[in-house]
């Protein structure tokens, strides 16, 4: 009899705790709805080889990605908190797994990749500015020299950093990649401002350019970017075909990357925790049962 | 109920000791031998969760300060370098960061159980104060931990709960100004605010771990509440703390770890909000400004009232609600198992309180119940987000300072049982009692 009743406050609990668990999904939900509440058109459905608890970086399209991010978005997007040995890191799209003992900064690729940018420095001699080739371990070297100067070759709009891009968006890649992707005709009866370009997934508010009736305005935003990413825009050294969503694809995935570098590590380490956490929950809930077996409760 | 001490010290070290300083025999008394009512579920294991919690974010909290730059200019780009850069840094920030969030769900069904079960009562009055008090502390503390990484959201939600104060002026012009610019260190939300909010941020958890040690002294005075909600009369009615509580507690932790881990490693940020990911800039307001889940049912409370000062009122008075809970609650009987109309009061406002949460995170203009639309804009209109909290946020209220003060003279309560044990021997529990010579008068 006690053990019929043990086992039936047993599931009690464990429902209790279901309960808990989903009240706190609800309460998340409910700051996800607030988040989405702009004027922009959903990220399309696309998927990406990291995805999931089991997801990992295809490295050769980190490398395609950072193709692209040196060959078009470097002209004038900054990566301020990433460095040259950051792409040789465990993980990263030049991280060569054959010659693990090598440290990122003296990686052949990070150096080899760095020596091709020319960085601001303070000659130590005779206190001048100079240029002089970069190390891996310098940051990427930025477009401009300041804000004003990005601005004032833009349009007046700053274009934002890409390090932590893909956290910083809702949707990350996929926000990413259906905006690149997403320039469109504005439709007839919307005024685009000089300089600006209609992306039905950039958030904003175009009431005012609508002449349309009050409750059709459409989807979307301006953008001070225009269209990059076209076929053949960047050569694939793989042989990878040079499409737009290919290319699209592949900055999305890096800067993925970027923003989360550590992002494969931890998963993997999720899932030995989880798998400890299981075994240790189930050895602990049989000594719970042989314990409390003469106690009725 | 801690009565005698059972313990005998065993060594030469320990007799040496326990007659210098007699801490073994006080960790024997409260963590081993401490008679504890033996049906407890697992509702109870909340209180050990939380101080797994507690222990947790100060560990981690300790180490990101080792990294971390209290600096308006360097503070974001310091908590990505601890992200990229420390070695297992994404792991401890993570913890850190998801903990608050892990820490706030056990609190809350920690104090929904002490609702449910009437454990504020009498004698645990201090204790349950003691609670109320660690809950505000936890608030300022996660309010200010929010802020460090001195993101958009970060920013801004310092703007705005900081201004709250500027209410004030309302009563005295000028005594609100005053206060925020206090608060603030100068004229607007800046690096001197940051600073001082480390340093706070820093302080308070210790200062919780202090009132947590009274908590745990006032709960050991009279002994922990039970579902039954009747008084342990004698020994048949307890287990010995260890090995029966230390094994239960030790399950529960074990899958709330299970919880915290998948959000730590699978969703780190399913929690949190983009807009944060971008560096605080005084210049560009966020176009929704939301705070944390765990603050969006007073943040609610704080919308629905259209006065500033008595919307600030009311967000404290929902949590001064909870002080003055212990005098307000007139039922003589503990345990809502024998209360079926309270019962059905408590669940509304559990279904109030989670309503409220919902509205702190929509616009308050956005409709639930559309009911027709606007003639220029063709927007819909309707029943608003505004207007549902507000019938919330009164229940939230009535449930305190009306529902419990009245109820408790004119429910018809079931029969309680006499002892812990009864309900046990019948075959069937409290349902099965209703012939048993039980009063709930005679019962506290």
């Amino acid at each position: 009899m006690s053990s019929s009743i043990l086992g039936r406050s047993g599931f009690h609990g464990l429902r209790a705790l279901a309960v808990a668990a989903l009240a706190l999904g609800v309460a998340a939900l409910g700051t996800g709805v607030a988040q989405a509440k702009t004027n922009a058109k959903e990220p399309q459905e696309v998927s990406f080889s990291f995805e999931g608890p089991f997801g990992r970086f295809d490295q050769a399209e980190l490398q395609r990605g950072f193709k692209v991010y040196a060959e078009v978005c470097s002209a004038c997007h900054s990566m301020n908190l990433l460095s040259y040995r950051d792409l040789a890191q465990p993980g990263g799209p030049f991280w060569d797994p054959k010659h693990p003992n090598i440290s990122p900064a003296e990686s052949p690729y990070a150096k080899a990749i760095a020596a091709q940018y020319k960085v601001p420095d303070i000659d130590p001699d005779t206190g001048d500015v100079i240029q002089r080739p970069a190390t891996a371990a310098d940051r990427f070297k930025a477009p401009f020299a300041n804000e004003a100067a990005a601005r004032a070759a833009n349009g007046g709009a700053l274009p934002p950093d890409l390090s932590v891009i893909a956290r910083a968006r809702e949707g990350g890649p996929a926000y990413i990649y259906s905006l690149l992707l997403g320039y469109e005709e504005a439709p007839a009866g919307m005024t685009v401002p000089d300089g600006k370009y209609y992306n039905p997934y950039m958030a904003g508010d175009m009431s005012s350019y609508w002449k349309g009736a009050k409750d059709k305005v459409p989807e979307g935003g301006f953008i001070a970017m225009a269209r990059q990413l076209v076929d053949d825009r960047v050569q694939f050294d793989d042989k990878t075909p040079s499409t737009a969503a290919n290319e699209a694809h592949a900055v999305a995935t890096f800067l993925a990357w970027a923003a989360d570098p550590h992002q494969v590590e931890r998963k993997q380490t999720g899932i030995a925790v989880m798998l400890f956490l299981l075994v240790f929950t189930l050895l602990t809930y049989l000594s719970y049962r042989q314990i409390w077996r003469n106690v009725s409760h | 109920m801690s009565g005698h001490s059972k313990y005998e010290p065993k060594t030469g070290f320990e007799r040496w000791l326990d007659v210098r300083l007699p801490i073994v025999r006080m960790a024997y008394d409260t963590a081993i031998d401490f008679p504890t009512p033996k049906n407890l579920n697992y509702w109870w294991t909340f209180g050990g969760i939380l101080a797994v919690c507690l222990v947790i974010q100060i560990v981690t909290g300790v180490v990101l300060a080792m990294h971390y730059v209290a600096n308006a200019g360097l503070a974001f780009n310091s908590v990505e370098h601890i992200m990229r850069d420390v070695n297992h840094g994404w792991m401890i920030r993570y913890i850190h960061a998801n903990g608050a969030s892990m820490f706030f769900l056990a609190v809350y069904v920690h104090i929904a159980r002490g609702l449910y079960y009437g454990s504020y009562k009498a004698p645990r009055e201090i204790l349950w104060l003691l609670g109320c008090v660690i809950y505000l502390l936890m608030m300022a503390t996660a309010f200010m931990g929010y802020v460090l990484p001195w993101g958009q959201m970060s920013y801004y939600g310092a703007v705005v709960i900081t201004n709250l104060f500027s209410a004030f002026d309302n009563v005295i012009p000028g005594v609100g100004t005053a206060i925020t610019t206090w608060l603030w260190g100068g004229f607007a939300v800046d690096n001197a605010t940051l600073n001082r909010f480390f340093s706070l941020h820093y302080l308070l958890p210790f200062m919780i771990a202090g009132v947590v040690g009274l908590h745990i002294w006032a709960l050991h005075v009279p002994g922990n509440n039970n579902p039954v909600g009747v008084d342990v009369k004698s020994k048949e009615d307890t287990v010995p703390f260890h090995p029966y509580y230390t094994v239960k507690d030790g399950f529960a932790i074990l899958v709330f770890l299970l919880l915290f881990s998948w959000f730590v490693f699978f969703a780190p940020e399913a929690l949190g909000h983009a807009d944060n990911q971008v560096m605080a800039n005084p210049l560009a307001t966020p176009s929704h400004i939301v705070p944390e889940w765990y603050f969006l049912p007073f943040y609610a409370i704080l919308r629905a009232v259209p006065d500033k000062l008595f919307g600030v009122l009311g967000m404290f008075g929902a949590i001064a609600m909870l002080f003055a809970l212990p005098w307000l609650d007139t039922s003589k009987v503990r345990s809502m198992r024998y209360r079926p109309t309270a019962r059905w009061f408590f669940f509304l406002f559990i279904a109030a309180t989670l309503g409220l949460g919902w509205c702190g995170g929509k616009l308050p203009d956005d409709v639930v119940i559309p009911i027709g639309r606007d003639a220029v804009t063709g927007d819909p209109t309707g029943f608003t987000v505004v207007m549902l909290s507000r019938v919330l946020a009164v229940y939230y209220f009535a449930y305190f300072i009306a529902v419990l003060p009245l109820l408790g003279l004119f429910e018809k309560t079931l029969p309680v049982p006499d002892t812990i044990s009864t309900p046990v021997l019948p075959k069937g529990g409290a349902a099965m009692l209703s012939g048993a010579t039980a009063s709930p008068e005679k019962k506290g």
